[in-house]
């Protein structure tokens, strides 16, 4: 007996996701039933009909960007250990974790880090900048086809100016961060996860 | 040895025989007449006891209410600490923060896909097919749950699958014979009375305890009662109590034959494949059953299928139109002895009922809601809603927009329009 899904699942690897994105051990085996209901074509994968089917992701109108954030550069299936990557971005961030081991590196639901998730949501191309189109394509993923081509431009382009600081007329990660010092990202870019 | 041999043997048959006619006659002759010996009641005290002396109480953490902010709040929200844009249309980069917590949140866990498979219970029921997330084994429970194996399926199954084809097989021969007679106050007396007891021996086949709530409310001939749906059994579960002109799809094989019988000795109304189609004459074949006021009320499920017990999904409007009295009916089943949900994607139909058959009981709770009628001005959705809402509301379900069928096909296009709508709204400010 014990629990069907995670038995696919070793302690190992748990031990090693736990490291790698912080989530409790019950997080992580809960995520693996998800993970494993989702995955209909039982492959031990994702693909991006698997997200799909989720009705309120398929209605959402940045759906298809958020997907994306889980597939590496070129690739059509996603396996646990990204699945949870990916998730480990919106983690909250708690107080005791900022005196951690330097050595391990910035965890993936810093601030920067969850920054960096909502960067790449624009950057379709991801060259690290984001250019004008770029801004327009997202920006008519969001308002379908309620706003004029002019008027989505002029957005745009205004978006773009007060963000620009080094004139290259495109919008690079630093400049994102400064734009958005202000932001309570830690707290717009996290979601509870249930023990 | 040979004699020996020989004589064991039919001394085996005879027992078995004598045990079996018994049994029949425990349950068949009360049947008829609609009185209960009390050893399911008996039984389901003993189970409960036994179920609280192994449970394994696991402290689920308590689910977070989501805050019911909505689109726009939130975006407010985010844009409070940004520098304000001095022309043009109101759009922040952080805008996008608003949609990616959203689909995230969707991503680990949503409304719908949950309601396709099988409630999760909060303490384990001792039965392997419920025990997913439970670590926690001791011997005393290993020896209860093994013990409980062997009763569910050594002892119960084969009673209970007596029980079952003993009901379905006199419901086809009973209701042939009964066809056979003139049409007559009699005739359906008589045809009343079969069905019932026949549908309340396949309830004994099962184990059920239903537990009838306010009765005075029972749906009257001539009128629609729409429930809940969760499994095939709905249908055995209420036509104990009352009977009913079944709606429904024609069927091949056993379930045909099955339909075909029960229409010879009352009027059921059967649909071809093809008739489904046409809306307008689904709606005028209901519409005239429903007229003829000395046929019994119509049992439809506006669900459309079969969803777990945990919320009602959207009705489809369809049986709202008929401008009949609606009669509703809620029904929730206890998961404590047997899940009833039949995910029809992982289980064909009689594996389905090989476990229900396999389960400890099938207990539920029938509640009959005051009747409803089309209010002026309201349109049958809105109808439909009314009526899916005090169900919800009585069975102490999740009262869901979402549609059934999005457990085979797409959700469509038009929610994500107006999702961009509504966004577009807040960066014009029209």
């Amino acid at each position: 007996m014990g629990s069907r899904a995670s038995s696919l699942l070793r302690e190992e690897d748990i031990e090693e996701i736990k490291k790698e994105t912080g989530f409790s051990h019950s997080q992580i085996t809960r995520l693996y039933s998800r993970f494993h209901s989702l995955d209909k074509g039982e492959n031990g994968a994702l693909s991006r009909e698997d997200f799909q089917r989720i009705p309120e992701l398929a209605i959402n109108p940045l759906g298809d960007r958020i997907i994306n954030a889980f597939f590496p550069e070129g690739e059509d299936q996603v396996n646990f250990r990204g699945f949870m990557r990916t998730l480990a971005h919106f983690r909250p961030v708690e107080d005791n974790e900022k005196n951690k081991d330097p050595n391990s590196g910035e965890p993936l639901n810093s601030r920067n880090n969850k920054l960096l998730f909502a960067f790449r949501l624009y950057d379709l191309d991801r060259d690290d900048k984001i250019s004008r189109d770029e801004l327009l394509q997202v920006l008519r993923m969001m308002v379908g086809v309620n706003i004029s081509d002019e008027q989505l431009g002029s957005i745009a382009d205004r978006t773009i100016q007060e963000a620009d600081t080094n004139g290259d007329m495109s919008i690079s990660f630093s400049e994102f961060i400064k734009v958005l010092e202000k932001v309570d990202v830690e707290q717009k870019m996290s979601i509870r996860f249930l023990h | 040895a040979k004699a020996i041999l020989g004589g064991s043997w039919w001394l085996a048959n005879v027992l078995l025989g004598m045990w079996i006619s018994v049994v029949l006659a425990l349950t068949v002759l009360p049947a008829m007449f609609g009185l209960s010996l009390g050893f399911t009641d008996l039984y389901i005290k003993v189970l409960v006891k036994t179920l609280e002396w192994a449970a394994l109480r696991i402290q689920r953490a308590q689910k977070v209410p989501k805050g019911d902010s909505s689109m726009e709040e939130e975006i407010v929200e985010l844009r409070r600490m940004h520098p304000h844009p001095l022309t043009g249309g109101n759009f922040t980069l952080c805008d996008t923060f608003y949609f990616c917590k959203k689909g995230i949140e969707s991503i680990v866990e949503d409304q719908v896909t949950q309601r396709f498979t099988s409630e999760e219970l909060a303490s384990w029921n001792l039965l392997t097919r419920t025990n997913n997330n439970f670590h926690y084994i001791s011997m005393r429970v290993t020896i209860i749950w093994g013990l409980g194996v062997f009763i569910r399926y050594c002892i119960l199954l084969p009673l209970r699958i007596i029980l079952a084809a003993t009901g379905l097989s006199w419901l086809v021969i009973g209701t042939t014979l009964v066809g056979i007679l003139p049409n007559s106050n009699v005739k359906d007396r008589i045809s009343d009375l079969l069905h019932i007891t026949c549908y309340r021996i396949c309830a004994r086949g099962l184990s059920a305890k239903i537990h009838y709530h306010n009765k005075e409310n029972h749906p009257k001939k001539g009128g629609i009662c729409v429930a809940n749906h969760t499994s095939p059994i709905d249908i055995v579960i209420l036509a104990n109590d009352g009977c009913y002109a079944m709606v429904g799809q024609v069927h091949g094989g056993l379930m045909g034959l099955i339909q075909r019988s029960m229409v010879r000795s009352c009027p059921h109304v059967w649909f071809e494949r093809s008739e489904m189609k046409d809306r307008h004459a689904v709606a005028k074949r209901l519409r005239d059953h429903v007229a003829d006021k000395t046929k019994q009320p119509i049992l439809i499920f506006p669900e459309g299928t079969c969803i777990n017990n945990t919320s009602v999904m959207m009705f489809k409007k369809g049986s709202f139109e008929i401008g009949k009295t609606i009669h509703p009916v809620a029904i929730k089943y206890d998961p404590q002895f047997g899940d009833a949900f039949w995910n029809s994607a992982k289980y064909s139909m009689v594996a389905y009922l090989l476990r229900m058959m396999t389960s400890w009981a099938i207990v539920c709770n029938v509640w009959y809601l005051p009747p409803m009628s089309q209010q002026d001005g309201e349109d049958a959705v809105n109808f439909a809603n009314r009526v899916k809402s005090a169900i919800a509301h009585q069975g102490g379900l999740v009262d869901l927009s979402w549609d059934g069928g999005l457990k085979r096909g797409k959700v469509k296009e038009s929610y994500k329009e107006a999702q961009q709508k509504m966004y577009s709204s807040m960066i014009v400010g029209h």
